[in-house]
């Protein structure tokens, strides 16, 4: 490995373990991560209960585990950008020598490990409070599935933060994705009940063969062409954004836009 | 030799107004600013806000792009070279702002080192000297939400000299500090000068540039209108006195009015209001060998002002400055 390689690995695991401790010791902010997708899978839960059929649950159940992963990142990735820009922390990220990717991408990676509690979470909170079994027929491949999804959410929360640096106020797109998001990536509603212009949207989501992955290895079908085609969309992503946020960044500097005023 | 060549700088912000009908209004910000600083100078840039001091500045760290004319650091471009020109430049700016606050000190320093490059087994010991340098050693693993103003500025500090840079740029870095962190903040200035240290800084406190600067260039819409050493620019209205009119009661247009009218005194070069809680002081500048005491004091005297305390004195460098800006 290069030493500029090595180098870049190790801004990255810095970064990443600064930004969980940011994350970490935020109460207020832990609280409403803690809430939120127990809320969320509840009222999901709650309306698939009144079918009568135990199948349907298990698919809301896993729809609703996923939900809370996007959510946890499409509205916070941006919004974390946006938090920088307001402490005068972006300005500084930029000036610095290191590509600023390089500071963004744990960023996002830190809030997909905070979306990981999401998914455990509203599994337990369907066994205890519904008593949902999901059945995994595949453990490995659930895992797989599990944290192959929350690497592509990271690296498209990546292309959302890399915006907002460009832009003041497009954290305000990570809201606007967060409920669009959960029917096109087809958490709680099969994606066949939709157009098919609707569907090609939804396969340049992530989070749509994730969920197609995580279902596929709890019933006991074949999870890996979905893991597969997961990854490499992440993988875009994470390419589009890294080549993105130099030209953004240039455009920023051009557009002063990297400060408040 | 110098460090910094900075050559006819332009700077032109677009805004827009208006909802329905928007228009696009330009500003030009910086106006041809050219400057050289020398290795090892500390260098004060000042001027009123918005005379364009901090959007030079960003030009300079390669934060905003030029719209036109150019600037360079140890010879590097600050636009084809900006990532080569970063390595060789701190930046320090003023206020609250600028750390991460849920982090302790010694992670922000530790993390900002990973981002310029520090290697890791020199971090420790450079962390180590910096907080001594800056008075926080013994404070670091506290977290940075719970740190004074004064002890964030100094921070900032330390985070700036944490690749020991060729060019340390000083944006307003004492503003809202008490005046004891202030002194301390000066201290801390001048020892980095007297460790050689090339600084360019900004300020509003006319002493602490005169203190501190060994060259001030003035800048005033966009534009350098004066620059040389502090003594230098002092002499500009030196030769001559300085008189003070209290004026009680009196504020805002009113007491420009009364400024105005001082002005047309035989003797007065420039007049100029300091406004104060309790009323406005109006600052004449009045010509080497003329009292001009009784003509002033008779302008005021029809006007039914009430005078208070009236005193001569010899000029500062805040006469200078207030003549060349408001000139």
């Amino acid at each position: 490995m290069t030493a500029g390689a090595t180098r870049a690995l190790r801004v990255l695991w810095v970064g990443y373990l600064l930004q969980l401790k940011i994350l970490a010791v935020n109460a207020f902010d832990g609280v409403l991560n803690v809430i939120y997708p127990l809320f969320f899978a509840t009222c999901a839960l709650l309306m698939f209960s009144q079918s009568g059929d135990p199948q349907a649950l298990v698919y809301a159940a896993l729809g609703s585990a996923v939900m809370g992963t996007w959510s946890a990142m499409a509205t916070s990735a941006s919004g974390a950008l946006q938090g920088l820009r307001w402490q005068g922390v972006l300005e500084l990220l930029v000036c610095a020598p290191t590509r600023v990717g390089l500071a963004i991408l744990p960023i996002t990676g830190a809030l997909a490990t905070v979306a990981l509690y999401s998914f455990v979470a509203t599994l337990v909170w369907s066994r205890v409070l519904f008593g949902i079994e999901v059945s995994v027929a595949s453990p490995l491949g659930l895992i797989v599935a599990m944290l192959v999804t929350l690497a592509s959410l990271a690296t498209f929360g990546f292309l959302l933060s890399v915006t907002v640096v460009r832009y003041r106020t497009g954290w305000a797109l990570g809201n606007a994705l967060e409920y669009p998001g959960w029917l096109l990536c087809g958490f709680l509603v099969p994606l066949q009940l939709f157009p098919e212009w609707v569907r090609w949207i939804a396969y340049l989501l992530p989070p749509t063969w994730g969920m197609d992955a995580i279902r596929a290895a709890a019933a006991g079908g074949d999870p890996w062409r979905d893991i597969a085609i997961c990854a490499l969309v992440g993988l875009g992503y994470a390419v589009l954004a890294t080549v993105l946020s130099e030209r953004l960044i240039d455009s920023a500097r051009r557009h002063a836009t990297l400060a408040l005023t | 030799m110098s460090i910094l060549e900075a050559r006819e700088l332009r700077r032109t912000f677009t805004t827009t107004t208006g909802v329905l009908r928007r228009q696009r209004k330009e500003v030009e910000a910086v106006r041809g600013v050219s400057f050289d600083i020398a290795e090892g100078e500390l260098f004060g840039l000042l001027g009123p806000n918005g005379a364009g001091k901090t959007t030079t500045i960003k030009m300079l760290i390669t934060l905003l792009l030029p719209t036109a004319g150019s600037a360079s650091i140890l010879g590097l471009d600050v636009v084809a070279d900006a990532r080569e020109v970063r390595r060789r430049i701190g930046y320090v700016f003023g206020g609250d702002r600028g750390l991460y606050e849920r982090l302790s000190a010694i992670d922000n320093l530790r993390y900002f080192a990973e981002l310029y490059g520090v290697p890791p087994r020199e971090q420790r010991a450079r962390i180590g000297s910096l907080l001594e340098l800056v008075g926080l050693a013994g404070r670091e693993r506290e977290r940075v939400e719970g740190f004074s103003r004064g002890m964030r500025q100094r921070l900032h500090i330390a985070r700036g000299l944490l690749h020991d840079p060729a060019l340390l740029f000083l944006d307003e870095p004492s503003i809202g500090i008490d005046p004891v962190g202030a002194r301390e903040l000066r201290r801390t200035i001048a020892d980095l000068r007297s460790e050689g240290k090339t600084i360019l800084l900004t300020t509003h406190y006319m002493f602490e540039a005169d203190e501190l600067c060994d060259r001030i260039a003035v800048i005033r819409h966009g534009e350098l209108v004066a620059e040389g050493t502090p003594e230098q620019l002092k002499a500009r209205v030196s030769a001559g006195s300085v008189l003070e009119v209290e004026l009680l009661g009196v504020a805002g247009a009113a007491a420009q009015a009364h400024a105005d009218a001082v002005c047309r005194v035989a003797g007065v070069r420039s007049g100029t209001v300091d406004e104060q809680p309790q009323g406005a002081v109006l600052l004449v500048q009045v010509e080497p060998g003329v009292d001009a005491t009784a003509g002033v004091l008779g302008a005021l005297a029809g006007a039914d002002t009430r005078v208070g305390r009236v005193v001569t004195r010899a000029p500062t460098l805040e006469d200078a400055y207030v003549e060349l800006v408001s000139s």
